[in-house]
């Protein structure tokens, strides 16, 4: 996992997303995936960026489809802003920063 | 003070990164800004089986990955950075990577296309939620369902044989009675027992209140309305030119591929190569070739201007059999 993004499972998702104090950012993706690729670098700079007030995690759809069935999640890159145990907003696809952290209400 | 550099190369495709493989052996270290969608559009394929030298085939990402360790093993500096404006009516050209000033004698253009949307209210509202572009990145969250493919091109067939492998059934939906594909793509579709075509009909309307239900097609010769069900929509109709940085700045045509002559624009020192200005051929193969022609003309360009600078000619235009 890239510097300051943590790996979101089935196990950790409840205590690290849900019940976390801080807002969540979960970039759910796939391997197979080319546009997952072409965001991380983004969700990378995002974390780097925000260190001090966002978490932002990694959730591979691969192996853990209940979590992102349960989002809803059928299209990918998902990006998922969580606030107090919820789906607060979210994008869909590959864009540039601006745009990302514009959709998620970030900037 | 902004970095100046010989050649700033914008995109990272085949084309960009060809570019920057020949700029780089020229010893002109060109500063390649790839953006976001490092890669381009391979990295939205799976298997690659025209790029010649793979006899077996290779993935779009893999390839690119290799294109693009190739333009950095001779030097080419990469950064994913997205470039935010150019001012290409000044020497040295400005281009702003974010928001980062360079300044560059010669700039290459390789920004490709973008998948073209149908541009209807539904499909926006249900993007990410069965409406998508991207058969290889979404198809798998619709296993054994039904799911439509809409376009009559090579990239649609390339959809429908991907999701064929998954869906219960793929309808390609296509406005005209034959496909525009290559004969084999083609053949190979209309061949699949699960792909159906539901011809001469356009996209009304994507129904489903929070995920994709069925897609509204009319029929072009009867009129007629009619609800394919469906859980997914892949939209493959084509391709825009990645041009929005360059209005005004450069010509471009009315479709918005910038207009070349050879790998010239109309804006002397100003190069252009692969889909952002090819309205025929767009094949990663062709992209990669006018790269290697970009950057020879660059090349060649910036020759030429250090000719004249070292016999204290007078700045003018070079004469390029063309004006403009």
């Amino acid at each position: 996992m890239a510097d300051g993004l943590l790996e979101i499972t089935a196990d950790n998702f409840q205590g690290t997303v849900l019940e976390n104090e801080k807002p969540v950012l979960v970039d759910f993706w796939a391997e197979w995936c080319g546009p997952c690729h072409m965001v991380a670098p983004v969700v990378e700079q995002i974390a780097r960026e925000r260190a001090d007030s966002l978490v932002v995690g990694k959730l591979n759809v691969d192996e853990h489809a209940a979590i992102a069935q349960r989002y809803n999640v059928h299209g990918i890159p998902f990006l998922g802003l969580f606030e107090n145990g919820r789906l607060a907003r979210h994008a869909v696809g590959a864009m540039p920063k601006a745009q990302l952290e514009r959709a998620l209400g970030l900037s | 003070m902004a970095q100046l550099h010989d050649v700033v190369i914008i995109g990272g495709g085949p084309a960009g990164y060809t570019a920057a493989i020949y700029a780089a052996r020229a010893n002109l270290a060109p500063l390649v800004a790839e953006g976001f969608a490092a890669g381009g559009q391979l990295m939205l394929t799976t298997d690659v089986e025209n790029y010649p030298g793979f006899p077996e085939g290779v993935m779009g990402p893999e390839l690119m990955q290799s294109f693009r360790a190739q333009a950095e093993r001779f030097g080419a500096t990469l950064v994913q950075s997205d470039v935010s404006r150019v001012d290409l009516s000044s020497r040295p050209f400005g281009v702003w990577l974010d928001d980062e000033e360079h300044r560059a004698r010669s700039v290459i253009i390789a920004t490709g296309a973008s998948a073209r949307w149908l541009g209807l209210p539904g499909e926006t509202r249900l993007r990410g939620f069965g409406v998508s572009t991207c058969a290889t990145c979404d198809g798998f969250f619709f296993k054994g369902k039904p799911m439509v493919v809409v376009g009559g091109g090579d990239s649609a067939m390339e959809e429908a044989l991907f999701l064929a492998r998954m869906a219960e059934s793929v309808t390609i939906i296509h406005r005209r009675d034959e496909f525009r594909a290559s004969r084999i793509m083609a053949d190979r579709a209309l061949a699949n027992e699960r792909i159906r075509v539901r011809w001469n009909a356009v996209v009304e309307d994507v129904l489903g209140a929070e995920r994709v239900e069925a897609v509204r097609v009319r029929d072009v010769v009867t009129g007629a309305t009619e609800d394919i069900p469906a859980a997914a929509m892949f939209v493959a109709i084509g391709h825009d030119p990645n041009t929005g940085l360059f209005a005004g700045q450069v010509e471009l045509d009315e479709a918005g591929y910038v207009v070349t002559d050879g790998t010239r624009t109309s804006v002397e020192g100003v190069f252009a190569c692969g889909d952002v200005q090819d309205t025929v051929y767009r094949q990663a193969i062709t992209a990669a070739g006018s790269g290697c022609m970009a950057a020879m003309d660059a090349e060649r360009w910036l020759e030429a201007q250090a000719d004249e600078n070292a016999h204290g000619a007078p700045a003018r235009a070079l004469a390029t059999g063309k004006d403009g």
